[in-house]
């Protein structure tokens, strides 16, 4: 039985659980409803809710479940011979599970019967041609371990299948009556229901906990797992990144730093001044109808996927920056430079800086300004002196956040500011960053022994606690150093 | 203050040396202003005329049109019209129709000279074009031994002249294509063999290799993208609502509730492309779900668009005046009563605006997608929902990065069209949030 047809099932037995537990509480009542505790509907949707949460909750993690379990039981019928060299378990596994898959789509096609797929032995008839005639294109020869571990593995997954979906449809009946036996006129079917319903909303607001312990969990574990191959101090301290796919690379995180920082600093140097500027035009100077345009213009820039960002660097700002500025001054012949990348990304981060600058400099009471020109200040001196010390702390946090963004920042550093990992002052050379390398390493071939592939979570650990520290680092000084007008 | 800098004793219409020098920092101070809004105005006008100036061409494509003789002898050899047996012919026998019917009409056009071949005339059509044929007659039999109108692709080249791409020099360089070419098809456009028309097949049609741009399309993409955006949709928007309501109505102010709140704010700054390395560890590597699967992809979206929900979603409810919710709990009404029947559905607007917002901003999401294996090159359209979550496809934002990573500068203009494609559909899904905005909207 198909998942999708399942949860049908379940759905098509929760509304017909509603409508007889509704008809059940009047029947109860005996047509009056003034006798029930509470109204009809609730009496149905209690009967909804007990008859189709725990079946699906069952099924979502009997779905989770199950592969996992039968994984961990066939890949023991695989030793140690059946794996060829420069391969590994992981590889035949997903072998194993493409014929199985390649099994079911025989079996579907009925020219073959159970019987016969549980007969049919890898060392005697072509398994291989015949599960090309299904689409399933296998690199080598089956053999006879791995398909009899993939017979055992598909007759383990369908009997699974059909084991759920009995389970799933046994819960959603049990729930079913479980609810309509507790239907009475004087059953607070409210007060359940109204329980229930408010800890599916508890559950939901569990999921941000979750995605969270989820990359920490993931990020931490394959680090230690990392450095248990890789020395932490090499990786740390090590100023040259050159991975080899032999093994013996130097996989430093220096260089990569370096580029981060130097590409974060060159685009908060276009950002921060521009942004400032226009927030501060947009909100002391400028008039309302300016403002109506101008506003949500530079906020379109935030909109922008960072895509059209790297695309935009690769094919216009980067040869333009080589053949105007890098090749007549000497200085390099790439179009993908520290330069290239810092000034898009900086470009991205223009909104960033001047809406949320915006904001806080709107917060300052008019009082404030009012007191200055009484003094005899000019419009330029009182912001310079009294509306941005004023507003400092929400301008460091604003610029904080920009910050976080520049380095994790992906696409557009991916696109223009190359893949070569060095560390020079010369800012039209290229180089390169922590998240391209966590791309260049991931994408591709992802086999998750080598450290070479590990290295990526490292770098991502790295990420995550950078971009982690400057937000905390944001929020504290915005807090701490806020001023509070009344 | 010294003597000479204020204005004692001066006729007020002559200005000072002090105020001159205030008023040049005020309107120094002024244009800073000017300059930083207008940098910021022509950064993003620049940002759409570089792609829309690389990419419009996209939609046009070179195609050459000619009469196709579908010789029954050499198509289908044993004359009984079974597709099965007529399968047997590849491309390869296909392209040698094309080219002879390429070189037949050439000769009666009087366009042939000894300086072009029978191989470059044919060479003038896109390799894709013999596979088109073969899958127009493969569907129907019945056409062979008739003469058919056919409109092939031309080659990536031959579109490149005509869009400038490709020049006379450039081609005398180039092993694909020569000069020779280049004039034969000038002159087969003046006769109207050669057209430059709209291009359905970039907005459906698939992916194509590397060696032929000008077949290139975006299908399989969009279709990627909208079943991740399904995804997102039906996931993260009862997901996002739930946790909101649950935060904004119901959550007593202790440490689990803060604990939470902290949670969703620092997720709302973690990199994205941190969310990829979870979908990799987690939904790939742990929970053994297929590579480059819409469900893959549709799961990381969802994780990453939820804080931006949530977010949206409570501003919503916060906006919601007290004093509806006193009324409905003033005349008996439940406190879930309270918040489903009334609160929700006047936050409805803003929830939904919110929610378009995080879809637009998860459609245009490319870095975690290239971790979880989008990146893989993908011809075969995913079949349909439910299965087809489960099929590898690609996502619009990264063919984008796709086409980028091809050496044939005609994938330039193709991402830039694909760039166009996915602004539009950001367009549209923008506007659709101000107008729901715009209509719904109440002020108290």
């Amino acid at each position: 039985m198909s998942i999708g047809l399942l949860s049908l099932i379940v759905i098509a037995l929760a509304v017909a659980g509603f409508l007889i537990g509704r008809a059940r509480a009047l029947s109860k009542a005996g047509g009056d409803i003034r006798r029930l505790h509470s109204l009809p509907n609730f009496y149905g949707q209690s009967v909804f809710l007990f008859t189709a949460v725990p079946a699906l909750l069952l099924m979502a993690a009997w779905l989770i479940l199950q592969p996992m379990l039968i994984e961990a039981r066939v890949s023991g019928m695989i030793t140690a011979a059946d794996v060829p060299e420069g391969s590994s378990v992981g590889l035949v596994m997903s072998d194993v599970r493409r014929i199985s898959d390649g099994i079911d789509l025989i079996l579907s096609q009925g020219d073959l019967s159970g019987e016969d797929v549980a007969r049919m032995r890898a060392d005697f008839s072509d398994v291989r041609s015949r599960l090309a005639t299904v689409g399933v294109a296998l690199g080598a020869d089956v053999k006879p371990a791995v398909f009899e571990a993939a017979k055992a593995y598909n007759s383990a997954s369908s009997s699974g299948r059909l084991m759920m979906s009995a389970a799933v449809l046994a819960v959603a009946l049990a729930g079913m009556a479980f609810a309509l036996s507790r239907t009475t006129a004087d059953f607070r079917a409210r007060n359940v229901s109204e329980t229930f319903v408010r800890a599916l909303l508890i559950a939901s607001s569990f999921i941000a906990i979750l995605t969270t312990v989820g990359i920490v969990l993931s990020l931490v574990f394959e680090t230690v797992h990392f450095f248990q191959l890789y020395p932490a101090k090499d990786f740390f301290l090590s100023t040259i990144w050159n991975p080899q796919f032999r093994g013996g690379s130097d996989l430093g995180i220096l260089p990569l730093l370096w580029g981060t920082l130097y590409v974060s600093f060159v685009a908060l140097a276009f950002a921060v001044p521009i942004g400032l500027f226009a927030a501060i035009y947009l909100a002391e100077y400028a008039s309302k109808k300016v403002r109506a345009v101008a506003k949500p213009l530079l906020e379109v820039l935030a909109g922008i996927p960072t895509i059209v960002y790297g695309l935009f660097a690769l094919i216009t700002v980067g040869p333009m920056l080589r053949d105007y500025f890098a090749q007549p001054l000497g200085l390099g012949t790439s179009s993908s430079s520290v330069m290239t990348a810092g000034l898009v990304m900086g470009i991205m981060l223009i909104p960033f800086v001047s809406s949320l600058s915006d904001d806080i400099i709107n917060a300052v009471p008019q009082a404030m300004r009012d007191g200055s020109y009484g003094l005899g200040a000019t419009q330029s001196e009182t912001v310079k002196q009294v509306i941005l010390p004023a507003a400092l702390p929400g301008i460091v946090g604003a610029i904080l956040l920009a910050a976080s963004r520049a380095i994790g920042e992906t696409m557009i550093v991916v696109l223009g500011a190359g893949a070569a990992a060095k560390m020079s002052l010369n800012p039209f050379e290229a180089m390169t960053t922590v998240t391209v390398k966590i791309v260049g390493q991931l994408t591709g071939d992802t086999e998750f022994a080598s450290p070479e592939t590990l290295v990526a979570f490292a770098l991502g650990l790295t990420l995550f606690v950078f971009t982690l520290g400057l937000n905390i680092l944001a929020l504290y000084i915005v807090r701490k150093y806020r001023e509070q007008y009344e | 203050m010294t003597m000479h800098a204020t204005n004692m004793g001066n006729s007020l219409y002559k200005t000072d040396p002090l105020t001159k020098r205030l008023n040049a920092a005020e309107a120094r101070f002024r244009i800073y202003g000017m300059a930083a809004v207008a940098f910021g105005v022509l950064a993003l006008v620049g940002l759409l005329t570089s792609a829309l100036g690389t990419g419009v061409s996209a939609f046009r494509q070179t195609f050459v049109e000619i009469p196709v003789m579908l010789d029954a002898a050499v198509l289908d050899k044993s004359g009984n019209r079974n597709p099965e047996e007529m399968a047997k012919i590849t491309t390869i026998g296909y392209a040698k129709v094309l080219e002879t019917a390429m070189v037949a009409e050439l000769t009666e056009r009087g366009l042939l000279n000894d300086r072009v071949s029978a191989k470059d005339a044919g060479g003038l059509i896109s390799k894709e074009a013999p596979a088109q044929l073969r899958n127009m007659v493969l569907a129907n039999p019945e056409l062979l031994g008739t003469t058919v109108e056919f409109r092939a692709l031309a080659n990536g080249r031959v579109d490149g002249f005509f869009k400038g791409r490709v020049t006379m020099e450039s081609a005398a360089l180039d092993s694909n294509i020569s000069p020779a070419q280049l004039e034969l098809a000038q002159k087969m456009r003046e006769l109207g063999l050669l057209s430059v028309s709209f291009n359905w097949g970039f907005i459906t049609g698939p992916d194509a290799s590397e060696l032929r741009p000008e077949a290139a399309g975006l299908g399989v993409a969009i279709l990627g993208s909208l079943y991740m955006m399904i995804f997102v949709l039906v996931l993260a928007l009862p997901l996002g609502v739930a946790a909101s309501i649950y935060l904004e109505e119901f959550a007593p102010q202790n440490r689990f509730t803060d604990l939470i709140e902290v949670n969703i704010s620092n997720l709302a700054a973690v990199p994205s492309i941190v969310f990829g390395i979870l979908g990799l560890a987690v939904f790939i590597n742990f929970g053994g779900l297929p590579q480059s699967s819409p469900l893959v992809g549709g799961l990381v979206l969802t994780l990453m668009t939820l804080p931006t929900i949530i977010i949206a979603t409570r501003a919503a409810l916060k906006a919601v005046p007290p004093s509806i919710k006193d009324a409905a709990l003033g005349i008996g009404a439940s406190k879930t009563q309270t918040v489903f029947h009334h609160v929700l559905p006047l936050a409805m607007p803003g929830i939904l605006t919110g929610a378009i917002i995080g879809l637009a901003q998860a459609l245009g999401e490319t870095a975690p997608l290239l971790l979880i294996g989008m990146v893989a090159f993908v011809r075969d359209y995913p079949a349909a929902p439910p299965e087809g979550f489960l099929d590898p496809a690609a996502a619009l934002p990264v063919q984008v990065y796709n086409f980028t990573q091809r050496a044939d500068p005609a994938f330039i203009e193709r991402a830039s069209g694909a760039i166009i494609v996915l602004l539009v559909f950001l367009l549209a899904m923008n506007l659709l949030a101000i107008i729901l905005r715009r209509r719904f909207e109440r002020r108290w």
